[in-house]
């Protein structure tokens, strides 16, 4: 890919056909990153795209870019590792619910008040799908699967909330159906300097017959025709703490955030090794006269 | 043997035992003298037993020895923890005004300095370890002088008033012997003109690091590790590098994995808890064929065991850990200056054969500071070489028919081209999932068979290309062979020179792969594996490699041999006697 020509969100599509249930959320989810990457001057060969385990780990087959799919639960400290090692590479991280919020809730803490500059697409589907049909973290409480037979008898994770506690400078949220809608915050998340949190809701057809493609588009509230203004910190922590309203849109935004990697005064490529010993490396031996 | 003088300080964690022990031993090193150090930990910070040992001579010392010359006690314990060690000439300094009542052996000379007051009247209390350690140097007939520049250096950047104040709490300390006591003890440190550097382990580690080139660390601090991430925090970002604290293990690894996968050579260090999380991400990196060095600074297990305290019980984890079969280099240094080129090398390693590297060390090794020429860590003699990396106008070889870069490409030797982030048409996909030549997903039959083979062949390959010498010592024609691995090689070079031990000394610096020793076992009539663990690893895999059985020495009550100790055990073993396992 030459710089000299904007990328087609196609240049992002490998030709491995997707495995995922017919009617999957995880569809428009991938389309809608495809886009953004396209539409914010991207290109496959600056681009780092890390994924989790599950049905949303696999997103890094059906897409086109260099890509890292990563153990259970531990996408977000690889792509920490590989924006900081390498600040001209635009990096997403994308995973699940029980990827990001179970196994990896406390990377994702971490990585969120470490605010390096990555975007982070959870596919939130409220079930574990791969492994056929599980409670997850964000099930709700009385959410009947193999594993919860009687509900989970747990209050859900609530993932804006947890990032917003934690510090985050971005939280966005979308619903992968809404084609524009999805796509826009995730290329205002991609412009973020910092750590963007977007929750997609991603339905599983398969195992989720509650949290359902008809019960997204009843329930959510499109925070742009509310009018909200998510540099407003206290109507950002109104919507974000309402838990019984499913917003979409951007709910927060710190326009003053500054990328770890910047803080660290880190904007060059690490991969450049000397033939030999760095210059000034006998000063690192005088040190110990 | 080669001792002069054998010093230490003993007190709680928290009396600046460490520092202290360090002031002196930079003093003697830049008196030209050798100094081998030990320290003796407790795993709390304040309160417990800690002692620092240092042992000096104008000739090499590479090991620790059971013997006391001159003690500066602070507390009754630090007496009683070494009275062993005392002998008829041994001088203890102590404080006879502060709260305990010195109880000090009868054979024993001690001097009661009031560490305390003189300290106070050189400007502060704190300063009190520093009048003991003038009060050492009258006792040890040591110019002064060495010690006035190592105040200097440690205490330098606080201002002069407090290296004056130092200097002159050092004096008071001296004079105080020189005017109340006789000063006929056997002990006088010659100087020289050489020039040493001092430094442990876990500092030539993170110095090796630098020299090879790493530019990006992650870890979480650990004992006995953790000074690898202290010394590159403030070192490494000169070199346009950076070292992250993660929030855990699993965290480290994986952004260090991250890091290497943008073409960064990335390193993390932990000890055998910190490997124990990091085993499932390390089958990642293998499978992924992603060059990595992953530094174990061992200590005693299993689980938390002693945090503290020294073992080699980590080898089987090490060379087996993980699920399924995953293809690694083992590289164990020998010596402190050992830990500088096996780290560089470790590097080479890991880009050359896009593998993991276990770079091994012990507590023992990571702790002890001991001096060397600065000649040893030649830095114009390093020599990084990256292996296969594709630039991007020879990417258009390395592409299938329909442009899909062949990130793991079928090659004879087995290593693949590798491109990096940013690299033109490279771009593909990465995983731990079985893969094609592409990286893509499979459950193919014989591309499974043919990936793992291939994986399989890079070891081979490096079989055949790199050298996995030993290092050797002693009479080559002796039937009696004495192998061991890691941090032991000086109490045993020591054991055998000084006590005049007539054997064969192979130190193995490489686990996996490591050198052929059967030659060498068959043509002995009795071999002797050495190492601080209870079950014999390493002598389990020259039984396995060799198939001959050989015996045993093994310690692991935390703490490292001392030379003197493995003489006579090594004796015994060669002259028919079976040894007693020291627990």
């Amino acid at each position: 890919m030459s710089s000299e020509t904007q990328a087609h969100f196609t240049d992002f599509k490998s030709d491995k056909q997707p495995t995922w249930c017919p009617g999957c959320g995880d569809f428009g989810t991938m389309n809608g990153m495809m886009k953004a990457l396209a539409n914010t001057g991207n290109d496959p060969d600056n681009t780092f795209l890390v994924a989790g385990i599950g049905c949303s780990g696999k997103i890094g087959t059906y897409m086109h870019s260099y890509a890292l799919h990563g153990v259970h639960g531990r996408a977000l400290p690889l792509g920490t590792g590989v924006k900081l090692a390498n600040p001209e590479l635009e990096v997403m991280v994308a995973g699940g619910d029980g990827d990001g919020y179970s196994i990896g809730a406390g990377h994702f803490v971490h990585a969120v008040r470490r605010n390096v500059d990555m975007t982070y697409v959870v596919m939130d589907n409220r079930i574990y799908g791969l492994t056929k049909g599980q409670a997850s973290p964000t099930s709700r409480e009385d959410f009947e699967t193999s594993t919860s037979p009687e509900g989970t008898k747990q209050s859900p994770v609530h993932p804006l909330a947890l990032a917003f506690s934690a510090g985050a400078t971005f939280i966005g949220q979308t619903f992968s159906s809404d084609a524009l809608g999805h796509a826009a915050v995730i290329e205002e998340a991609i412009e973020h300097d910092g750590f963007a949190l977007v929750n997609t809701y991603s339905p599983c057809v398969t195992f989720n017959d509650v949290d359902t493609y008809d019960y997204f588009r009843d329930a959510i509230v499109d925070l742009e025709e509310e009018g909200h203004d998510p540099t407003d910190y206290e109507a950002a922590r109104e919507k974000i703490m309402d838990f019984d309203t499913v917003y979409t849109g951007v709910l927060y935004q710190d326009e003053s955030s500054v990328g770890y990697e910047k803080r660290l005064g880190l904007s060059e490529s690490m991969a450049d090794v000397p033939e030999g010993a760095p210059d000034g490396a006998d000063d690192l031996v005088r040190e110990f006269y | 043997m080669p001792e002069d003088l054998n010093w230490a300080i003993g007190g709680e964690a928290g009396d600046g035992i460490d520092s202290t022990g360090k002031i002196f031993a930079q003093a003697l090193s830049r008196a030209g003298r050798h100094v081998f150090t030990s320290k003796d930990f407790a795993s709390r910070i304040r309160g417990g037993y800690t002692a620092y040992k240092v042992r000096t001579s104008v000739d090499r010392v590479d090991s620790v020895v059971d013997r006391l010359d001159v003690l500066v006690a602070l507390t009754q314990r630090t007496i009683d923890e070494n009275t062993e060690e005392l002998h008829d000439e041994s001088v203890i300094i102590y404080d006879g005004e502060r709260s305990w009542d010195a109880e000090i052996p009868e054979e024993v000379v001690g001097l009661d300095v009031p560490l305390k007051s003189l300290a106070e009247d050189a400007g502060g209390a704190i300063m009190q370890n520093v009048v003991a350690l003038g009060a050492a140097c009258a006792v040890a007939d040591f110019d002064i002088e060495y010690l006035d520049s190592s105040l200097e250096k440690r205490f330098g950047s606080k201002g002069s008033k407090l290296v004056e104040n130092n200097q002159q709490a050092a004096r008071m300390g001296r004079d105080y012997v020189y005017e109340n006591y006789d000063h006929d003890y056997p002990y006088s440190l010659e100087t020289t003109d050489e020039d040493y550097v001092l430094l442990n382990g876990d500092e030539a580690i993170g110095m090796g690091a630098i020299a090879a080139g790493c530019k990006f660390y992650a870890g979480y601090p650990i004992t006995p590790a953790t000074a690898v991430m202290e010394y590159l925090m403030g070192r490494i970002d000169r070199f346009g590098g950076t070292v992250i604290q993660a929030e855990d293990e699993l965290a480290a690894i994986n952004m260090t994995l991250g890091a290497a996968r943008t073409g960064a050579r990335a390193m993390t260090a932990t000890s055998g808890p910190g490997i124990d999380l990091m085993t499932e991400t390390f089958g990642l990196v293998a499978t992924s064929e992603t060059p990595m060095v992953i530094v174990d600074v061992m200590r005693s297990g299993p689980s938390t065991g002693m945090p503290t305290k020294q073992e080699q019980g980590d080898l089987n984890m090490l060379l087996y850990g993980g699920h399924g079969e995953i293809p690694r280099f083992v590289v164990a240094p020998t010596t402190v200056a050992e830990c500088f080129h096996k780290t560089v090398e470790a590097f080479n390693l890991a880009e050359k054969y896009q593998t993991p590297v276990y770079l091994v060390g012990d507590l023992a090794m990571a702790v002890t500071e001991q001096t060397f020429s600065p000649e040893e860590f030649d830095m114009d003699a390093v020599e990084n070489d990256r292996g296969k990396i594709v630039p991007e106008e020879e990417i258009e070889e390395w592409l299938d028919d329909e442009g899909h870069f062949r990130a793991h490409a079928n090659t004879e030797d087995g290593i693949s081209p590798r491109a990096l982030p940013g690299t033109a048409n490279g771009a593909h996909m990465s995983t731990g999932l079985e893969h094609d030549e592409l990286g893509r997903r499979t459950e193919d039959t014989e591309v499974r068979v043919e990936q793992v083979d291939k994986r399989n062949r890079k070891v081979e390959t490096a079989r055949e290309r790199e050298d996995w010498s030993a290092r050797e010592f002693g009479n080559p024609d002796s039937g009696n062979l004495v192998v061991s691995w890691g941090s032991n090689e000086g109490a045993i070079r020591e054991a055998m020179a000084e006590f005049d031990i007539d054997a064969r000394f192979i130190s193995v610096p490489y686990i996996f792969p490591r050198p052929d020793l059967t030659e060498a076992v068959e043509a002995a009539e009795e071999t002797v594996v050495i190492e601080c663990n209870a079950t014999g690893q390493f002598a389990d895999l020259i039984e396995h490699d060799t198939l001959t059985r050989v015996k045993r020495i093994n310690k692991y009550n935390g703490v490292q041999f001392a030379a003197d100790e493995l003489a006579e055990e090594i004796s015994a073993v060669f002259d028919g006697v079976e040894p007693e396992v020291t627990a």
